[in-house]
């Protein structure tokens, strides 16, 4: 098992320096600079700014210094926000975003699976329709779509309603309408996953057997279905974390939430290049650490995966 | 010794989208303690929903219609959902057909065992795992004690089907439905498998139903035997009056289409010709008269009451009646209720 994540850490290392590579590569083809303005900079300015931060360094060696700085875990410095590390930009922009991505990421474990789960035992029962309805509905209707609602419904829109701040996390209220608009799509998903996982799984001869053998009812469902019914789910929820927890920059925009999310978006359109880079290489490496520990849980889940090719 | 299960008049169907599909159209049977009862016919005929019925396993949208299911002097039928739990895995044990699903993935075998010792008996948890152990001993899995704990895929199917058969065996069932038991695994398997039914049901006196579409198995292992075709019953016996004196055309035509050793090496099989009747518009008459050589008017009209032909051979053929023109190898019998 140690052997098998020594294997699955180098490759994970060698997955982020490729995704650095390929950002860096990319970032550099787009035409413009983070010194290009509509009002042109004298040339004199640009180039003390291009000597100052290296930008007048062959490709190549631009290239060599960046990774060395992020064997060192250093980011380097924004171009465009003075006097400001990435480092300090990615600690200022994760916080807002993880909270709301954390709140949405419980929402949808503690909603979506009962949910799946009652409208799997119900099939074909008001409830059912009434859960798989909703859930067509949250998988279909974009996130801003939603986000829109909420804050004309809520926030004003409508008089009656008006419970919640249009934007901004200075209430806990602030957080609700985030919140439901990043968890919809997910929530949506994994409640339908999980009826259809577990209407799988009732159909099993095993369930057939425990019901053979006198199991209580309760204990069939509870016990053997919900278990084998899980691991689907767990597919998809781990890189969903990830998703999740990097949240999103349209909902965050549209709730003017000071997230990572923002910052990233702003960084593209200023050719910011050491934002750009940061943010990406920070959202692989939190990827990867994500679906690796779906893979711990895996084996947790089902004792027929198992890490090496032992002897069974 | 005195009738374990008794089974009048049973009609099973299952309401689907496209209307009633009669599983199960009047079985009636009864057998004693410590009999071997096997139940053959094709795919289809109804013999695994009869068994299911009498666990009271029918998913919807299945139903049992009508009749009477007594066992050990209870109607089954009566009981709620939850009476019925608690008699299975107690007094009626079942096994199904593949060993390789009927064990569920993510518990060890420990698990699942104690869970139904414990489910139907006081024993604690020391005690249920003792018992478990004890169990896989008699179903002769080696180093029981360590295997235990082992998951169901770190055993081979014949293995699984033993863990199957010490589970629905730990709680002394009265008696045991074997669903096909043998059917999924190879040739030597079934064998080992069958003679440990056999002994187990000697030492620990249960009577077995056996469900199976194998002519052979039947022959090894049952003391009577019941045929099914089309949802009813055709022809029940002993072994010696089923194999050497069968008196329904079906069980005829079975045997038949049966390879045998001392068969000439150029003669062919004899299959029965047609196919099954669709049991959503069952025949009005016999179900096995479209495919009968002998074939009759009444035949196609009416469905034959049970003929005896002795105490305890009967057979549902008009062939039977005194009326009825004389057919070769087809001996004659009194109407029971016809």
């Amino acid at each position: 098992m140690a052997k098998y994540f020594i294997k699955r850490f180098v490759v994970a290392i060698i997955t982020i320096l490729i995704i650095a590579t390929l950002t860096f590569v990319m970032m550099h083809s787009i035409p413009g600079g983070p010194f290009t303005r509509e009002k042109a900079l004298p040339e004199a300015q640009i180039q003390i700014l291009e000597e100052k931060y290296h930008l007048d360094d062959p490709l190549i060696k631009q290239y060599g210094d960046y990774m060395a700085g992020l064997f060192r875990l250093d980011l380097g410095p924004s171009f465009v926000k003075i006097g400001v590390e990435v480092n300090e930009l990615i600690a200022l922009g994760i916080p807002p975003t993880a909270k709301i991505g954390l709140f949405a990421l419980i929402l949808i474990v503690i909603l979506g699976i009962p949910f799946g789960i009652i409208s799997a035992l119900k099939q074909n029962k008001p409830i059912d329709y009434i859960v798989m309805f909703m859930a067509t509905l949250g998988v279909t209707i974009p996130s801003f779509v939603v986000a829109t609602l909420i804050i004309f419904v809520f926030a004003g829109g409508v008089p009656a309603l008006n419970w919640l701040p249009t934007f901004g996390l200075t209430s806990p209220l602030g957080y609700i309408g985030p919140v439901l608009a990043l968890a919809g799509y997910s929530l949506s998903f994994v409640t339908r996953l999980t009826r259809s996982s577990m209407l799988e799984v009732l159909r099993q001869d095993y369930i057939r057997t425990a019901r053979a053998n006198g199991i209580r009812e309760y204990k069939v469902m509870a016990k053997h279905a919900i278990k084998n019914a899980l691991i689907p789910v767990i597919t998809y929820i781990g890189p969903m974390i990830a998703a999740i927890m990097t949240g999103s920059f349209v909902i965050e925009k549209i709730f003017h939430i000071p997230g990572i999310g923002g910052y990233f978006i702003e960084s593209i359109t200023n050719r910011d290049y050491t934002v750009i880079m940061g943010i990406t290489v920070f959202y692989a490496a939190f990827y990867i650490i994500m679906v690796l520990l779906v893979d711990v849980a895996y084996a947790l889940v089902d004792p027929r995966i198992k890490f090496t090719k032992g002897k069974s | 010794m005195g009738k374990i299960l008794e089974v009048n008049n049973l009609h099973t169907s299952f309401f689907t989208h496209l209307g009633e599909v009669q599983a199960v159209r009047g079985s009636d049977f009864s057998m004693e303690e410590g009999d071997i009862l096997g139940i053959v016919g094709e795919s289809g005929s109804g013999k695994s929903v009869t068994a299911l019925s009498v666990i009271g396993l029918i998913d919807e949208p299945g139903k049992i219609k009508e009749g009477d299911i007594i066992f050990d002097g209870k109607d089954l039928t009566e009981l709620s959902y939850k009476e019925l739990s608690d008699l299975r895995g107690n007094d009626i044990s079942m096994i199904f057909q593949d060993p390789m699903t009927s064990l569920n993935p993510v518990f060890t075998i420990k698990n699942q065992m104690m869970e139904v010792i414990r489910r139907h008996t006081d024993m604690s948890k020391a005690e249920a795992k003792q018992h478990a152990i004890k169990m896989l001993e008699i179903v002769g899995i080696p180093e029981a004690e360590a295997r235990i704990s082992s998951y169901p895929h770190e055993f081979s199917g014949g293995m699984r089907q033993r863990v199957m058969i010490a589970t629905a065996l730990s709680c002394n069932p009265k008696l045991l439905i074997a669903d096909e038991p043998s059917t999924a695994l190879d040739v030597t398997i079934q064998a080992q498998i069958l003679d440990l039914m056999l002994s187990l049901q000697k030492e620990i006196k249960t009577s077995i139903i056996l469900i199976t579409h194998d002519l052979g198995v039947i022959a090894e292992v049952c003391t009577s035997i019941i045929v099914m075709y089309g949802g009813m019953i055709m022809e029940k016996g002993t072994v010696d009056e089923i194999f050497y004196e069968a008196s329904h055309p079906y069980t005829i035509g079975l045997h038949k289409s049966v390879p045998s050793m001392s068969r000439k090496s150029n003669e062919r099989l004899v299959p029965i010709a047609g196919s099954p009747p669709d049991l959503l518009k069952p025949p009005a008459g016999c179900p096995f008269s479209p495919r009968c050589d002998h074939a009759m008017q009444i035949c196609l009209e009416l469905p034959a009451p049970m003929f005896d032909i002795n105490k305890t051979h009967c057979s549902a053929c008009w062939l039977l009646h005194e009326d009825a023109p004389k057919v070769e190898g087809i001996e004659k019998g009194e109407a029971k209720n016809g």
